[in-house]
């Protein structure tokens, strides 16, 4: 099982749960499952060809995936997976 | 701008409105003008909004000898307060969500702030409860300037970037666009267009979304709405997607070499779609609209700067 960590504006998806368990080796398994528990939540994270939002930033540990193997990036037992919106604005 | 000044402070404002014209150049009838904030001594339209902050709490004595200013800021607003403490000898302390850009972190520390995270998770709404905490803990010391509710944000706007843009456009202006992050610009700016003609569009732009890429900017339906928003100085709010802003950005860049960040593409997008509206009606029209920052600041990490500070 890995930790997911769920941003502010997408907890209404996790009913307000800061964190989620799912399993998956990688992370394309990992929001498969995440979508199978938080149904919409995956097309928020993902565009329409399956890829990461150019504004939504993913991370096993501290790793971003877009310097690992961005879907593909293996994602162990006891992870945590860290999903990180660019920042809601004010400045 | 001054080409000559006793004090760094008065470089803020007075910037330059330059016309884009490849970006419209399908919509002959319809100017759209872009003021150049990013002119100001720290980069940004924030320097506004921090000069008159600082100015009138030291005028009032709410900041006094010894204290900090405090405030919650996801960048620009903590670069401006770091130039103008720097310059005026204010001490500055900076709450900021751990997800801001690298660049950001470094330009603040480099003025010599002191800063102190927020969680990555929670945005902007998550540094405004930090330094509230802060603030209530430490009175003695914080003196908390709070951006989203301090008048002197919107009032920076009314005084100096609205008449600048009445004057730039000698009264022309039909439309004025800026996004929306603590409204002060949007708000200060609109509220004196309106006195100045009642007939001029004042139109505010929100990301279409609470999960958005538009940095600057804020999904208030989604957030802690601030308490200088005043809708009722907007006629009319544009939803803008991310994607459509960052676009819009590249083109900046590519076509008008304008390297400027998201909002400032956020902000071209919507005055594209105006024009747009203008030109299926068969209307002429001077829109003008914000170029916030450079797009400098949102450099993403390099690989062997991959290590995010959190």
């Amino acid at each position: 099982m890995a930790t997911i960590r769920i941003p502010t504006p997408l907890r209404k998806y996790t009913q307000g749960q800061e964190e989620v368990q799912v399993n998956g080796g990688t992370i394309e398994q990992v929001l498969a499952a995440l979508e199978q528990s938080a149904p919409g939540i995956k097309e928020r994270i993902c565009d329409e060809s399956g890829k990461v939002r150019r504004f939504v930033n993913i991370f096993v540990g501290d790793e971003d995936i877009r310097f690992l193997d961005n879907l593909q990036s293996v994602v162990k037992d006891g992870d945590e997976v860290s999903i990180v919106p660019a920042i809601a604005g004010g400045r | 701008m001054l080409t000559r000044a006793e004090n760094l402070t008065d470089l803020v404002g007075n910037t330059p409105l330059v016309r884009l014209r490849r970006v419209a150049k399908d919509f002959p009838n319809v100017e759209i003008w872009a003021k150049c904030e990013f002119c100001n001594p720290a980069g940004s339209v924030k320097d506004r909004a921090a000069r008159r902050i600082i100015a009138e709490a030291l005028r009032g004595g709410q900041l006094r000898p010894g204290m900090r200013l405090l405030d919650s800021t996801s960048g620009n607003t903590g670069i401006a307060y770091a130039m103008v403490g720097a310059a005026l000898g204010v001490p500055i302390t900076l709450v900021m969500p751990a997800n801001v850009s690298v660049p950001r972190k470094q330009i603040t520390g480099a003025y010599g702030v002191e800063l102190i995270y927020s969680s990555e998770l929670e945005g902007s709404d998550g540094a405004i409860v930090l330094a509230k905490q802060l603030a209530a803990e430490r009175p003695d010391l914080y003196w908390y300037a709070d951006q989203y509710s301090n008048p002197n944000n919107p009032l920076a706007h009314y005084h100096t970037t609205a008449p600048e843009i009445w004057e730039q456009t000698r009264g022309r202006i039909t439309h004025f666009i800026a996004g929306i992050g603590t409204s002060g610009t949007v708000v200060g700016t609109s509220r004196r267009l309106h006195e100045l003609n009642p007939k001029i569009r004042c139109i505010g732009v929100q990301p279409d979304d609470a999960l958005h890429g538009l940095e600057g900017m804020k999904h208030l339906p989604s957030s802690i709405v601030p308490p200088i928003y005043d809708e009722s100085t907007l006629d009319e709010t544009i939803w803008m997607p991310t994607e459509e802003g960052w676009d819009v950005a590249e083109r900046l860049a590519a076509e008008e070499g304008l390297f400027v960040g998201h909002s400032a593409g956020g902000n071209v997008a919507a005055a594209l779609r105006v024009a747009t509206r203008l030109r299926d009606a068969d209307e002429p029209g001077v829109v003008v609209t914000i170029l916030c920052d450079r797009g400098d600041r949102y450099f993403a990490p390099l690989k062997w700067e991959k290590h995010y500070l959190w």
